[in-house]
């Protein structure tokens, strides 16, 4: 029994640390509806600043708590300056420009932590006063264990005391409510956002800084938290304060529990969790549903099937020197132009259903992961020839789309993203977790294209093939009746309701379409990579065809493929850099802030005003 | 209208900055040297891979100022692969149809290695893969191309079990991350231990995801199987939290046998300081009580040069590149085939012995260093340790036909 009650302990001292930074995060997006990426990071900052004022500082409880309570406090300056220089400029912008501009800060900030602390991990000292273990009903429990526990209950009574209790939580309450009618009635908005976001990162910073005597400081804490972070706050109720502190708890426990039994599936548990949750109250424990008008209207320039004469010749004559390519350059590029084809075509699916359904799918990984794992496991276990597993792998991914689609459309806006996110976490931590049948981490090996497509040129031209069939179709699609209501729905839902056309289903269709497309994509990769690992389908994957597709222009029809060139390439430039990241980090925040339109947007519209085309589309 | 201009502004900045990073090309050399594509994750597990630069970047230092290789300097070609197995294949590509390099080398997580293995057969270019330790590389994916340095999971496995099996320790637990480094060791220490001491029984198992564990859940797990020995495959950041938690609720009473896998190598070790774990029975490297003159001189050189000291990875990068030399030397010239068949059971004298490429498997029989931990003043070190040659350890010649057979 005693053993029982030492293992809730630890799994609620767990849930302590977990809630510190989820509520910071919660915090942030009730009030500013950002998701933050560079949550995660912020966390690390914490723990690296609080190890060096830790072990700079005289020793003693006295000077551990203050750098503990100073490095939370420079950490929030660290958030209110992003919130002032990046995010305040985009807050009118779609989720997506501030999710990818956060990712940007995250880049930034591992390389910045890479430069300032350099590479290695830090072990700090263990917390004066509270360094040993007591006995409570015969097991023996670290002091610190307890110490979090209470901080953790301190900071959660705290924060209910500031949104119930003084007027800055009233009005951070009615921002969460009504962010116009605030304006309107006069309150600075601006300043009510900036706070907010001190707060957030502060919380993040200190569940990092009481890290420090638990284990050392790294690099990878960022990414590492910020997955668990996202699932805290969605199973709670995104917003919610009390949720995030029930979820951090029942995650915990489940954990600490759940690895006395099934030890070797700890990741799938938790987003299963998270998943059953989603399903049977989509807006998390204690989150409310959306406000379905609540959602802000951009506005979308509509799509025209190849514009002109002049654009058509232009389309051609970039397949005609496509097709030539292999007679000029070196086979390298041919290798990379190989990656290109296959990403605009993953970025073109994915511009399906977001430039046209306007739904965002944080998770679009998922559907190019099991596209690869598809094709590579019917290569591999079941003998199918190359083209018959390509052509094979998009149903796999359909499969999938379908089932995680029909529970995504019922959402809308950025609890769609995160539901599609869990959904991705989910297939990423089964294919992690089976080493048996995915290989794990190693993933599957062999996945090379068949004798005859072995040499480069072969597979070049029949990736080219295979991708511009897809994009054609993806294209001829979005001008089909089909591309025209759901363009339809996503400027007008009720209307297109009201006319008589199933939104709902059209939304799922188009999702199992992107899916299915992405699953190409995914199948013609394993192959030419001759491996496929759970790195096709992690979260940075997902961030990488978010990014093709802003980086290339949401409201163009050629913006996906033109970002996807762009991306690779600026890729294969800057990994010779040391801090590449950084410079990468740079160029996404600049894009968001300065080129929301994209790089085919921007020019377009560069053109435009010189008048050196018309403005008629 | 003001707002437009700026964006104007500011976009032909950006295309210019994009347009400036798309011109940097790399400048090609004059001299006609022999072309070496390394890849490493060097921006992802910088703690690890820059050791392994130093070591090698000396090495290529000292060659080329004593002359080279048959007439030609050395040069090798260093790509980052980011941690992505994708990212390395595609660095591979780049190494042989743009740069041309005569080999390929290096890489450090064992997923990335499996992958440049593969592609090293696919695209039959010689592939000497210096730091990932997955069984895989030379048997269960082994293939003509492919060559490995360091020694594998099974063999430091192997090691560990049969100091283990001299202990009176019989009810075991076992603490491994979860893919296919930890599968590989609990596999290799349950085989061997199974064979030197029937009477052993395994009583509990953690396997916590890799940079992932919930240190304190998993001790009290541990704890609860009250074991005589636990055997852990944890390394890194995981190692460090789980001593922690264990030195703090108990686990590590005196009458606990512990033994660890890389644990005494100083990558893991240093970091933890005073508060290593003490009397683990552990493969690492104990640079510091070296007594052989031409090691003792690799590790002064190393400390001169590089003002630190040196880790394992130094140790690797510097033999991987003597090792490159004498397969070139007996080869006669960079012809694939001839450097294939050169490296096949080469012999050749490293600073910690001779060392062989087993025609076999394309195993080196590099050994490793097995002892116990302790703090000495203050600093965590190895001791009573002594070299375990690796040649001792394998697998019959039967079995590794098989497991290469067997693809």
């Amino acid at each position: 029994m005693s053993f029982y009650f030492a293992q809730f302990l630890t799994g609620l001292a767990s849930a302590s640390s977990l809630f510190l930074v989820a509520s910071g995060l919660s915090i942030i997006f009730g009030v500013t509806r950002v998701v933050n990426f560079a949550h995660g990071s912020f966390y690390m900052l914490g723990a690296f600043i609080a190890y060096s004022l830790v072990t700079s500082l005289p020793p003693g409880p006295f000077w551990f708590w203050g750098g503990v309570i100073l490095a939370a406090l420079t950490v929030g300056v660290v958030g209110v300056i992003m919130e002032i220089l990046v995010l305040r400029r985009i807050y009118q912008a779609p989720e997506l420009f501030q999710l990818v501009a956060t990712f940007g800060v995250v880049l930034l900030l591992k390389d910045v932590a890479l430069w300032t602390w350099g590479p290695e991990d830090k072990l700090g000292p263990r917390a004066p006063g509270f360094d040993g273990a007591i006995d409570i009903f015969g097991s023996r429990v670290p002091e610190y264990d307890l110490v979090v526990i209470v901080v953790g209950f301190v900071v959660l009574a705290g924060l209910w005391l500031l949104f119930s209790r003084t007027r800055w939580g009233a009005l951070v309450r009615a921002a969460t409510e009504d962010r116009e009618m605030l304006g309107a009635l006069g309150i600075n908005q601006a300043l009510l956002f900036t706070g907010v976001f001190f707060l957030g990162s502060v919380l993040a910073g200190l569940g990092g800084a009481m890290q420090l005597p638990r284990a050392s400081v790294s690099h990878h804490m960022d990414l590492a938290i910020i997955a668990t972070v996202f699932v805290v706050v969605v199973v709670g109720g995104m917003g919610s304060i009390v949720g995030a502190f029930l979820a951090s708890v029942i995650i915990s426990e489940l954990n600490a529990f759940g690895i006395l039994i099934f030890p070797q599936i700890t990741l799938v548990l938790m987003f299963l969790v998270m998943a059953v949750v989603l399903v049977i109250r989509p807006w998390g424990i204690l989150g409310r549903p959306e406000d379905e008008t609540a959602g802000e209207e951009y506005e979308h320039q509509s799509l025209s099937w190849l514009p002109s004469r002049a654009a058509r010749l232009a389309m051609a004559g970039v397949v005609g020197v496509l097709l030539l390519l292999p007679f000029v350059v070196q086979e390298f590029y041919l290798v990379l132009m190989t990656e290109v084809f296959i990403l605009a075509l993953f970025a073109a699916s994915l511009h399906f259903i977001m430039g046209n359904g306007g739904m965002i799918s944080f998770g679009h990984a998922a559907y190019f992961g099991l596209g690869a794992y598809g094709g590579a496991t019917l290569l591999l276990y079941g003998d199918t020839p190359m083209l018959l597993a390509i052509a094979l792998a998009p149903f796999v991914a359909a499969l999938g789309a379908a089932v995680f689609g029909w529970f995504c459309v019922r959402l809308s806006g950025v609890y769609m993203a995160m539901l599609s996110l869990a959904f991705a976490q989910i297939v990423w931590s089964i294919v992690f977790q089976s080493s048996g049948i995915t290989g794990g981490e190693d993933g599957l090996v062999g996945v090379w294209p068949a004798e005859w497509a072995s040499e480069r040129q072969v597979f070049y031209y029949l990736t080219l093939a295979v991708t511009l069939g897809g994009i054609l179709a993806l294209w001829r699609m979005l001008f089909s009746p089909f591309g025209y209501s759901l363009r339809a729905g996503r400027d007008s839902p009720r209307r297109v309701e009201a006319i008589g056309i199933g939104f709902r289903t059209h939304k799922w269709l188009a999702f199992v379409i992107a899916g299915t497309f992405a699953g190409l994509a995914g199948g013609l990769y394993g192959f030419a990579k001759g491996i496929v690992t759970p790195t096709t389908l992690d979260i940075p994957r997902s961030i990488d065809a978010l990014m093709m597709v802003l980086l290339g222009g949401v409201q163009t029809l050629v913006g996906p493929l033109v970002g996807a060139f762009a991306f690779v390439v600026l890729e294969d430039r800057l990994l010779a850099f040391q801090y590449w990241r950084a410079i990468f980090g740079l160029i996404i925040i600049g894009i968001c802030i300065a080129m929301p339109e994209g790089i085919v947007g921007s020019t377009r519209s560069f053109l435009t005003r010189r008048g050196l085309v018309s403005s008629g589309r | 209208m003001k707002s437009t201009k700026n964006r104007t502004r500011l976009f032909l900045a950006m295309a210019a900055a994009v347009a400036m990073v798309g011109l940097t090309g790399t400048a090609a050399s004059a001299a006609e040297p022999i072309r070496i594509g390394e890849i490493n994750s060097y921006t992802t597990l910088a703690d690890f891979t820059q050791p392994y630069k130093k070591g090698w970047e000396m090495a290529i230092e000292e060659i080329n100022a004593a002359g080279g290789v048959i007439g030609r300097p050395l040069e090798v070609i260093s790509r980052d692969d980011g941690g992505k197995p994708e990212n390395a294949v595609k660095a591979a590509e780049e190494l042989t149809t743009k740069e041309n390099v005569d080999l390929l080398a290096g890489t450090y997580f064992s997923h990335i290695g499996v992958a440049v293995t593969n592609y090293s057969k696919q695209r039959k270019k010689l592939f000497v893969a210096t730091e990932p330790m997955s069984d895989d590389i030379t048997w269960a994916q082994g293939n003509d191309y492919t060559f490995r340095l360091r020694p594998n999971t099974y063999i430091q496995s192997a090691i560990l079990a049969e100091e283990a099996a001299k202990l009176p320790a019989k009810r075991w637990a076992i603490v491994a991350p979860n893919y296919k480094f930890g599968q590989d060791a609990v596999a290799a220490f349950k085989k061997v231990m199974k064979e030197k001491r029937p009477d052993v029984e395994f009583v509990e198992e953690q396997w916590p995801a890799l940079f992932k564990i919930d240190p304190g859940a998993t001790v009290q797990a541990l704890m609860q199987a009250k074991p005589d020995g636990i055997y852990s495959a944890l390394f890194s950041r995981d190692l460090t939290a789980f001593v922690r938690e264990a030195e703090l609720r108990g686990l590590l009473t005196d009458d606990l046998t512990v033994v660890g896998l890389l644990t005494g190598e100083p990558e893991y070790l240093d970091p933890m300081g005073a508060e290593a774990p003490k009397n683990w029975i552990v493969t690492g490297y104990p640079w510091y009580a070296v007594t052989e003159p031409a090691h003792k001189k690799f590790i002064a050189d190393y400390q001169a040069k590089y003002s630190d000291t040196p880790r394992m990875g130094s140790l690797i990068g510097y033999i991987s590149i003597y090792a490159i030399k004498a397969m070139i030397e007996k080869a006669g010239s960079v012809d694939q085939d001839k450097l294939i068949a050169a490296m096949k059971d080469l012999t050749f004298d490293s600073v910690v012995g001779p060392i062989t490429f087993r025609g076999i498997d394309h195993q080196s029989t590099l050994g490793a260093w097995v002892g116990r931990t302790a703090v000495v003043d203050g600093k965590p070190m190895m001791v009573d340790w002594r070299y375990a040659q690796g040649a001792q350890y394998f697998p019959t010649d039967e079995e590794i036909r098989q497991m290469r057979g067997a693809k």
